[in-house]
């Protein structure tokens, strides 16, 4: 993917995001997300259904990486199982981290392949993946 | 003005975060590396010849500090920084002069450290903290303070300026207000000391706290200065060596003097005598100078920004160098690094007054805060960068 069209993608999802605006409805698991190297804001709230997510919902305040990333990402898990949402979620990781990934599973995630280089960035990129791994977490336990 | 004294600034960044922390010059960085190199040794306990001089050049420092802010040497207490000086204002005086029912006032503006402390003590104590309204501009005006007060009002706290509006508070004229009021008045110095001319014997202020590090200093100090008769009352929040004259079986004690008694366990000297270092510094340009420096810089920046149809500032009244802003639809973070794509440092958030979002109305915004070395170059670089600033996200996506 060249950067123009990178660029172009995070744009959009910044500018208007998937899924931003939360609802009532107690059947959505719900965490928050926050980081103490920036001041990203984000809450997120999720349902899970016979293991397959039916919908992710964001809301607050970050910047245009964390934003994007946050609607990138529900675009991308909606509709697909527990399993397969946790193998991305290791993959982006790793990618984020510059570990080895398989980038055939991370699809538009994989505008932040280059991310890496600017470090103080990193996090932004994390932050609704780490919301989302927390919820996931709590339904495990 | 005396660029030539920070080598870091031959780096070629331009550094506009000195409400965060300023850059240290050579000579303070010269007279650390110095008691590291040639005389080391601990404080208080030694009979050989660097023990001696490293007690002289520390114990010094409290006679550097009286001179800078016209206090008693004696009252002079060296603390981790402005933090723990407020802490210990709270845990080890207020604790026990506060009752249940008494009143504090504070204001939604100030920094974290000068309200956590209050909100935790409050806990225990039960007394009842009450925040003074700002006024449109966010600054505070003695007038609000005054509509505040009741017969229960014991403390006012605040600070002398604000670390996100920036606004310089009427120090003396509160300081005035509150003895005539029986009010103890404590003064966060943090983002003040290091900026404007100070007399602390003169403003009628019962405790001071600031830092050292905000201040050409190095990390790690900062001062608490108190009215003595009530350091007297005050208990330490911290005991061990070099604060205690004796202790025995039976568990009797007897701790040391005013200020001897504050400063439990090894200091940090080196950052001791390097603040005194920076106090000199300072003193040799002149805090005036340094206060109109930053005034001109500012003058000069609001000039200029003026026609930038899309930077909005939050304070353009203030008479303190630091401007609060924001690129009109960007959240603050990306302008900061967008900022930082050129080389500039700003800082983008809430600068740690969690609670000043209930008066704005937005709750995060871009910090430039200036120091005596920032020039009218650099504005006119951040002036050009903001100009351009509808191209924020190609440059920083």
């Amino acid at each position: 993917m060249n950067s123009e069209l990178k660029r172009e993608i995070i744009f959009d999802n910044y500018k208007e995001p998937t899924n931003r605006g939360l609802v009532e409805d107690s059947s959505y698991l719900k965490t928050n997300t926050h980081s103490d190297s920036c001041i990203d804001n984000l809450d997120f709230m999720m349902k899970i259904e016979d293991g397959i997510i039916k919908d992710i919902r964001f809301d607050g305040e970050a910047c245009a990486i964390s934003t994007s990333c946050a609607s990138i990402m529900i675009k991308s898990f909606i509709g697909k199982s527990v399993d397969e949402v946790r193998s991305i979620l290791t993959n982006y990781i790793n990618m984020i981290n510059e570990k080895e990934y398989d980038s055939s599973l991370l699809g538009e995630l994989n505008v932040y392949d280059e991310i890496s280089k600017q470090p103080n960035r990193k996090n932004c990129a994390l932050l609704p993946m780490n919301a989302v791994e927390k919820m996931l977490e709590n339904l495990k336990n | 003005m005396n660029r030539e004294d920070f080598p870091i600034l031959g780096n070629g960044k331009i550094y506009f975060d000195n409400a965060a922390t300023t850059l240290k010059p050579k000579c303070v960085i010269d007279a650390m590396d110095k008691y590291y190199l040639e005389y080391t040794s601990n404080i208080h306990r030694g009979d050989y010849d660097a023990a001696t001089i490293t007690n002289e050049k520390y114990d010094n420092v409290r006679n550097i500090v009286s001179e800078f802010i016209n206090c008693d040497s004696k009252t002079v207490i060296y603390t981790s920084g402005a933090t723990h000086s407020l802490n210990m204002v709270v845990f080890g005086f207020m604790r026990y002069y506060l009752k249940s029912g008494d009143e504090v006032l504070l204001n939604k503006g100030e920094h974290a450290s000068n309200i956590l402390p209050w909100i935790i003590l409050s806990e225990e104590i039960g007394f009842k903290i009450k925040y003074v309204p700002l006024n449109e501009d966010y600054s505070l005006t003695l007038d609000n303070i005054k509509k505040m007060v009741t017969p229960n009002t014991k403390v006012i706290s605040l600070a002398m300026i604000s670390n996100v509006i920036g606004d310089v508070r009427d120090i003396k004229a509160i300081g005035d207000y509150c003895k005539s009021n029986n009010i103890i008045f404590n003064v966060d110095g943090a983002q003040g000391i290091p900026h404007m001319k100070f007399d602390f014997k003169d403003s009628n202020v019962d405790f001071l706290s600031f830092s050292g590090h905000k201040m050409c200093g190095p990390t790690g100090v900062g001062i608490l200065v108190g009215r003595y008769e009530l350091l007297e009352k005050m208990k330490p929040i911290m005991y061990g060596g070099g604060m205690n004259s004796f202790f025995e079986e039976d568990n009797s004690y007897e701790l040391k003097d005013i200020p001897t008694r504050f400063e439990a366990g090894t200091p940090a000297i080196a950052e001791v005598i390097g603040l005194g270092e920076a106090i000199k510094y300072l003193m040799g340009i002149s805090m005036e100078k340094i206060h109109q420096q930053e005034i001109n810089l500012k003058t000069y920046f609001l000039e200029k920004v003026k026609d930038i149809d899309n930077i909005i500032v939050y304070n353009k009244n203030v008479n303190s160098g630091i401007i609060a802003f924001n690129i009109d639809s960007v959240f603050a973070q990306d302008a900061s690094m967008y900022l930082n794509h050129y080389g500039i440092a700003v800082r983008a958030g809430n600068h740690c007054a969690k609670m000043l979002k209930d008066e704005m109305n937005i709750k995060n915004t871009v910090r430039i805060s200036m120091y005596f070395y920032n020039t009218y170059e650099e504005i006119d670089k951040v002036i050009e960068v903001l100009r351009n600033s509808k191209d924020i996200f190609k440059v920083i996506l």
